[in-house]
């Protein structure tokens, strides 16, 4: 059997796991907060959101060098 | 206009042929501009679309302002104090958030309704799902933050930007280089290509379930034509997902220029 396509798509899917497990992180964090302090929601969205933002990089990172690095 | 993004994926002896990054990229409506490597195309158009869009939105928001809002001033009102004070008040504090509302308020509708016309059936295509515009947005940004820091600590910002207090000497070369490249390179790169890659996936996604959807349910036969309908489903859901990401993005794109204009004006590292 003959397998053919890119090895780009196996690469960009390992650098994808590493943001899944730190956006998953992120938000258990950010749902434990508010689990225990409802009234620190107001607070902590913007810093999970900038969480998530920073921790997705590598990601992105990851999805743009599969295309450009063909 | 939808026939003209999915591709001519159906010929019979290859099978399918999933849609590429190079279907994104229609012909140019006019050749202006042509010799500097793309001509105006469908992606300019949007812009200028968008433009006067939020110009007539915000005008007409605010115009006949009553004490009791009707529907549209206070969908302008709640956008607006949305951005105001969720992103600029907490973010930047309340002592001088005030000069940057415009550029934060600006920044959000634009960002949001280029989004929003990936979702909106006949125009169909995100325009930040064109790396040029997120790089101009994001380049607008960078340099707004650099100039805000030289502004507020003189030339000695980039003394302030790059080395943290606190680090023991000997650690001290190799954090100050983590910190310029992760600063002043890394950072509008990834600030950019955030919006662009999830802008230029989602369409991707759509792209790929219509025209799978389209094969399947066009080119095969038997019981096969069957799952033409859950990849249709899964597009209509992957659709609904979509807008949701749109207003998403549009909100984080935001809240780093806030954090980067915070940065930058604050005493300390």
């Amino acid at each position: 059997m003959e397998i053919s396509g890119n090895l780009n798509a196996i690469g960009y899917g390992l650098s994808a796991i590493g943001g899944g497990i730190g956006v998953g992180l992120v938000f258990a964090a950010f749902i434990n907060g508010v689990a225990r302090q409802p009234e620190a929601q107001r607070v902590l969205q913007p810093l999970a959101f900038m969480g998530l933002a920073f921790t997705e990089a590598l990601a992105i990172l990851g999805l743009v060098f599969a295309f450009v690095w063909q | 206009m939808i026939a003209l993004a999915l591709p001519a994926a159906t010929n019979e002896s290859e099978g399918f042929v999933p849609p590429t990054i190079d279907d994104l990229h229609l012909p140019e409506i006019l050749p202006w501009g042509a010799h500097y490597g793309e001509g105006f195309g469908k992606q300019m158009l949007l812009v200028l679309l968008s433009v006067a869009l939020i110009s007539w939105f915000l005008v007409a928001a605010s115009r006949r302002r009553q004490m009791v809002p009707g529907k549209f001033q206070f969908l302008g009102e709640f956008s607006y104090n949305f951005v105001r004070n969720s992103v600029g008040k907490d973010l930047i504090g309340e002592k001088d958030f005030r000069p940057y509302v415009p550029v934060l308020v600006s920044l959000f509708f634009f960002i949001l309704v280029n989004n929003l016309f990936g979702s909106i059936p006949l125009l169909q295509l995100p325009t930040t799902s064109h790396v040029g515009t997120s790089y101009a947005l994001a380049g607008i940004v960078y340099i707004l933050w650099i100039v805000l820091g030289i502004r507020t600590h003189g030339i000695g910002y980039f003394k302030v930007a790059v080395v943290p207090s606190g680090v023991p000497k000997a650690f001290l070369l190799p954090v100050v280089l983590i910190e310029i490249v992760s600063n002043f390179v890394v950072r509008p790169l990834t600030h950019s290509l955030r919006l662009f890659a999830t802008m230029l996936a989602g369409h991707m996604i759509i792209a790929l379930a219509a025209s799978g959807s389209a094969f399947l349910l066009t080119q095969t036969s038997g019981i096969v034509p069957a799952l033409g309908v859950l990849t249709m489903a899964g597009g209509v859901g992957m659709y609904l997902f979509e807008i949701f990401i749109q207003v998403l993005q549009a909100y984080v794109f935001v809240l780093l220029t806030a954090v980067y204009i915070q940065g930058s004006i604050s005493e300390a590292h």
